[in-house]
């Protein structure tokens, strides 16, 4: 078989698991713009499966699609450090407040500019919104099948992928035809780590909006490294009605924000011995928490 | 036309408990805005599946009786649903947020490019004022949901499209029979009408349902591990406990990301929701993440050697020590005083 072309779409987000007392404001919020902007977790695990099909299908070109502002390219680099062969950014003002429905029309064109491609990847959700709806939705734009929370690719063969995916209560093994779109679970092996050589060769490799911050003498490297150019597409690029745009294109409104608030309530102390742990034992058994 | 339309999903021939716990809350929504209930519920061999629908609120039952429905696959249930949906005009429509809402739903929100709320905790009908349209609009579903790693609860409204899609979070919402319930009317769905061959681009090769021994949901007691527990051996000590109390084992996400425990036995955030009797954390440190899949419970007791582990701030009782010295003498005390 010859190589595929898969594609990866990954989000840069907040890092959300990780939120040190720096993050927390002095009202008890979370201070949202203090957390650190890291590859989406699953995401990455949906480039380590595609990576490993281009183990497998050696010819094959992986291209990682990003949407988001311009340090979003941040995540493309680390994605060439890693194995994949090409980045594109997709930015522009106009994306902004885009819902998941507006999301996955962006997404869905970029894939358009890119096909013919035979397998779109990316992570099942992204852990600043969880809600695990554009691929799907990119997959029903496309009129293409899907299969969610994949944990293993098991083989691509003649036209047909067949992958294992994992339920809340079990694992199904799905067989479904070319060109597919997989979520991937997190219950998938983790990414492999960036490879010092590529790392090398890839350091300067960047969009053209990032192009006026670099130093001369990089930005010349450009004209004869073309693989140090990472792809930059804006509404115009991709051709996007604007009324499908970001809060115009968005269905869903946000009505209120409540932020949670940590509070104290009163909590007993008791120690670990016998005298106070026997004690605590017999309140719960006479309160019938317990027995 | 206006209806709210709850999708049943359905597990060897029956409703899940989320479809019927959305039901109930879909017969209230539906009563607050004057409309019917209805509910889709394919398979094959339903037959009589509706009783059980009838008796949790709903006017008008569709069945989809064919055996590419049963098990589920993702193209042939969304196809059914988005036609269902474009024929019948619905105001809102419910999901349960299980692997199989979520992996359906945002299909057909993109199909009938709607919006849709993933895993609600909580659904109000009420108004909603847009600021720059300065306009009011009237009887909106207001969907609530926890946000940006649970450190937010957002409100969402859909104004402009219909129907308001949106999946509901499993074991929030509670199911319960309607008082008023009556036998209403069963729609037959031509299958065929909307599953065409492009829909069978997916087969099933093999599934493997474990048995659903693991009922965290329904349990009163839980024994919750964190990454504090230390290892996977040391959580043999929290079944232990577990066991002598008749409850369940539990874990936070970072015990499962340290590869302590399952995920199936998650609770939290991207984990289950519980409201136990008793919650007991043994090395939970009380991230947010946690929290939000506890914090309803009637008496939590946290174990942990840090004093100031954020979780004791939801805490009954909170004993500051080892894991693995406090439980043997919680087990000891059980064994030697009840029978």
């Amino acid at each position: 078989m010859k190589g595929l072309n898969i594609i990866v779409l990954a989000k840069q987000v907040p890092d959300t698991r990780n939120i040190g007392k720096d993050a927390m404001k002095a009202n008890g919020t979370v201070n949202r713009s203090a957390l650190a902007a890291i590859f989406n977790p699953e995401d990455l695990q949906a480039l380590e499966q595609a990576l490993r099909l281009k183990d497998q299908h050696v010819e094959s070109t992986i291209t990682v699609v990003t949407m988001g502002p311009v340090r979003a390219a941040n995540i493309l680099r680390d994605s060439l450090f890693r194995g994949a062969d090409k980045g594109v950014l997709i930015t522009d003002k106009k994306f902004a407040g885009s819902d998941t429905l507006a999301t996955s029309y962006v997404l869905s064109l970029a894939l358009k500019k890119l096909a013919p491609f035979d397998v779109v990847l990316c992570g099942r959700q992204a852990i600043d919104g969880d809600t695990a709806q554009v691929g799907p939705q990119v997959a029903e734009n496309l009129h293409i099948p899907q299969i969610t929370y994949v944990e293993e690719i098991i083989e691509v063969k003649d036209n047909y992928l067949t992958a294992r995916r994992r339920l809340s209560n079990g694992v199904e093994t799905l067989k479904g035809t070319l060109p597919i779109l997989l979520t991937v679970h997190g219950s998938a092996p983790e990414c492999r780590t960036q490879h010092a050589k590529r790392l090398m060769k890839y350091k300067h490799a960047c969009t053209p909006s990032e192009m006026s911050n670099e130093r001369e003498d990089y930005i010349l490297m450009h004209d004869t490294k073309h693989y140090l150019d990472l792809i930059e597409w804006n509404v115009g690029d991709l051709k996007a009605e604007e009324v499908y745009l970001g809060l115009s294109g968005s269905p869903t409104k946000v009505n209120a924000v409540t932020n949670i608030v940590f509070t104290t309530k009163e909590f007993r102390v008791m120690e670990p011995t016998d005298k106070d742990i026997d004690a605590l034992m017999a309140e719960l058994v006479e309160h019938h928490m317990v027995g | 036309m206006n209806n709210v339309f709850v999708y049943c999903e359905i597990e060897e021939g029956k409703p899940v408990d989320v479809s019927l716990e959305i039901l109930t809350k879909g017969r209230s929504l539906a009563d607050q805005i004057g409309a019917k209930l209805e509910t889709i519920v394919l398979g094959n061999n339903l037959n009589g599946i509706e009783k059980e629908l009838f008796e949790y609120g709903a006017d008008i039952v569709h069945v989809g009786n064919h055996s590419n429905l049963d098990p589920y696959l993702t193209l042939p249930h969304a196809a059914i649903i988005a036609g269902v949906f474009k024929n019948e005009k619905p105001r809102i429509g419910l999901f349960g947020a299980t692997s199989i809402g979520r992996d359906l739903a945002p299909r057909v929100s993109s199909n009938l490019k709607c919006g849709l709320t993933a895993d609600c905790t909580e659904l109000i009908i009420g108004d909603h004022f847009d600021k720059k349209l300065n306009k009011t609009y009237k009887d909106l579903l207001l969907q609530r949901r926890p946000a940006f790693g649970g450190n937010i609860i957002a409100t969402i409204v859909t104004p402009d499209t219909l129907p308001q899609l949106a999946t509901v979070r499993e074991g929030v919402m509670k199911k319960e029979i309607y008082k008023n319930a009556k036998k209403g009317k069963v729609v037959s769905i031509n299958v065929d009408d909307f599953v065409g061959a492009e829909a069978l681009a997916v087969q099933i090769i093999e599934r493997h349902i474990e048995k659903k021994e693991l009922n965290l949901k329904n349990s009163n007691i839980i024994v919750a591990g964190g990454y504090g527990v230390g290892s996977k051996k040391d959580f043999q000590l929290l079944y232990d406990l577990a066991e002598v109390l008749g409850g369940e084992v539990g874990a936070s996400r970072a015990a499962i990301d340290a590869g302590f425990e399952v995920h199936e036995r998650q609770i939290g955030q991207t984990g289950i929701t519980v409201r136990p009797k008793l919650y007991i954390a043994c090395g939970i440190s009380g991230q947010i993440q946690h929290t939000a899949g506890m914090d309803k419970s009637a008496m939590v007791i946290a174990i942990n050697n840090d004093p100031h582990a954020a979780i004791n701030k939801l805490a009954d009782y909170v004993i500051t020590g080892e894991v693995s010295k406090v439980i043997p003498k919680m087990i000891k005390y059980y064994k030697q005083h009840t029978k």
